[in-house]
């Protein structure tokens, strides 16, 4: 290995800081320029990447890590998101701040309880495929509308649930990585953005995804990603963002979220499968879900995701990871054979 | 490989005491609250007012013009009801957070929503509606902390 770049968060690691000290041998990194990055995963990934084109470095191995079942509630930790003189002191979290947006969305462009409740039922009928989700049970629309209600207008199924997660990825320079396999998966765009800090600074309908987005596909070259994206496995931590995160990838125009679910474009048969794997409401490893994303998106274009494998032929997938309330940061890397 | 119920497990709680400096510009800001006003502050460029009062545009990145006083009413842009609880949580449910555009002014001021009863999560959302006109309620005894205002009332 030539050097290891790992995702933890100290907040979301059993009051460990820095996290990364704890795992560091476990994870191959003793005594190796190695580095980590607190936050969503794929930005991890990026990082390890950018080792591999500046020349310095043959492989790289990135790790991403987190142990939900050690940590109390998500909401908890992510109350410690805000600053500590305005948001903090009125309890702000992640929950609610995607609560507010769930309003918005519903009211500016007339997304329906049913709509975002499908999302949940969509995923979680995928990830009874899926052995590595947390969360197996079949649903229907009501069981999600009767779910208790804990940020109005959030259901407690809507939200992500908290969740184990460990993945260790190998990436290797052009020559070497047809010397260790014979199916290579080729990195192939990568883009990220970032919004204002405070929430109500932000339109929360019209974020950065859409950027992280257009920079993933200049990259990789992509033009029509309706067309090109056999599969997307994105992060939708409450259910009715996956509908927002459709229009900011462009897979449909801005407010049509809900038609395009309706249409069944994105379920495991359709179109433009998304969260085959069942997504984050499934399986909610915090810091290691973007980096999840792109495993079943590899697994995918090799033809090795087991029972979710997509009938239909994979050669280019998109991973999506966000961090911060409502969609705050996003990345986005496009991976293709 | 053993069972997780064969692991023992630790009980532990962190509580780490910190003293944050609020600067300048919040300082300020919170000055105006022990007078029972609002600080906003107004880009040169953009002509935005945005509120809190704060040293620099975000969207520009210019310094901004010094704090102006901002209305104290507003409509509800969105809101959420919490009826839910977690360990260490300040705000105590039922409470209502709320989005909240002040009159004049072009960013979101984010804070709760009261003045209603909040036992009945059915009546607060037969009365809250996005778009409802809203007024500060400060408190009698004031510390210069962003719970100087209670909450935002419904304006009759």
């Amino acid at each position: 290995m030539g050097t290891v770049i790992s995702a933890s968060s100290d907040v979301f690691h059993g009051g460990i800081s820095c996290a990364n000290s704890y795992y560091w041998d476990a994870g191959a990194a003793f005594l190796k320029n190695a580095s980590r990055q607190d936050g969503e995963s794929l930005f991890a990934f990026s990082y390890a990447i950018m080792r591999i084109l500046s020349g310095s470095y043959d492989s790289a191995l990135v790790l991403g890590v987190c142990k939900g079942s050690e940590n109390p509630e998500n909401d908890m930790l992510t109350h410690f998101f805000t600053d500590p003189f305005y948001q903090r002191q009125i309890g702000l979290n992640e929950t609610i701040a995607a609560a507010l947006q769930k309003r918005e969305y519903m009211d500016r462009y007339g997304i329906t309880e049913e709509q975002c409740a499908g999302v949940v039922v969509k995923n979680l009928g995928n990830a009874l495929r899926n052995p590595y989700a947390h969360i197996k049970k079949k649903v229907e629309i009501d069981d999600v509308l009767a779910s208790e209600v804990v940020m109005d207008p959030l259901r407690s199924m809507e939200c992500a649930p908290k969740s184990e997660g460990i993945i260790a990825m190998l990436l290797a320079k052009e020559d070497l990585a047809k010397k260790l396999t014979d199916k290579p998966v080729w990195f192939k765009g990568y883009g990220s953005s970032i919004d204002k800090f405070y929430l109500g600074d932000r339109d929360l309908l019209d974020g950065q995804l859409k950027t992280a987005a257009m920079r993933a596909y200049d990259v990789a070259g992509i033009t029509d990603p309706k067309k090109e994206i056999d599969v997307a496995e994105i992060c939708e931590p409450y259910a009715f963002q996956e509908l927002l995160w459709y229009e900011d990838l462009g897979f449909c125009e801005r407010g049509e979220g809900g038609k395009f679910f309706d249409s069944g474009a994105t379920k495991i048969d359709g179109k433009i499968p998304v969260n085959p794997s069942g997504g984050v409401i499934a399986n909610n490893p915090y810091v290691s879900r973007g980096l999840y994303r792109l495993a079943e998106g590899f697994l995918q274009i090799r033809g090795q995701a087991g029972e979710r494998q997509l009938d239909t032929k994979v050669t280019t997938a998109l991973a999506h990871g966000t961090h911060g309330f409502a969609g705050q940061c996003h990345a986005v890397a496009i991976i293709g054979n | 490989m053993a069972e997780k119920q064969d692991f023992y497990i630790l009980e532990d709680e962190v509580s780490i005491p910190y003293q944050n400096a609020y600067g300048p510009t919040w300082t300020r800001f919170f000055e105006g609250f022990k007078k029972e006003k609002i600080y906003g502050s107004r880009c040169l460029k953009c002509n935005r007012v945005l509120v809190p009062a704060r040293s620099y545009c975000p969207r520009c990145f210019i310094e901004v013009e010094d704090v102006i006083e901002v209305s104290q009413e507003g409509a509800i842009v969105s809101w959420c009801l919490t009826e839910y609880e977690y360990f260490g949580m300040p705000t105590k449910p039922p409470f209502i957070s709320a989005l909240i555009r002040l009159d004049g002014t072009d960013a979101e001021f984010v804070h709760l929503v009261g003045g209603i009863d909040l036992s009945d999560p059915e009546y607060v959302r037969k009365t809250v509606k996005t778009g409802m006109k809203v007024k500060a309620v400060w408190k009698e005894e004031k510390t210069g902390h962003i719970l100087d205002i209670k909450y935002f009332a419904p304006v009759k």
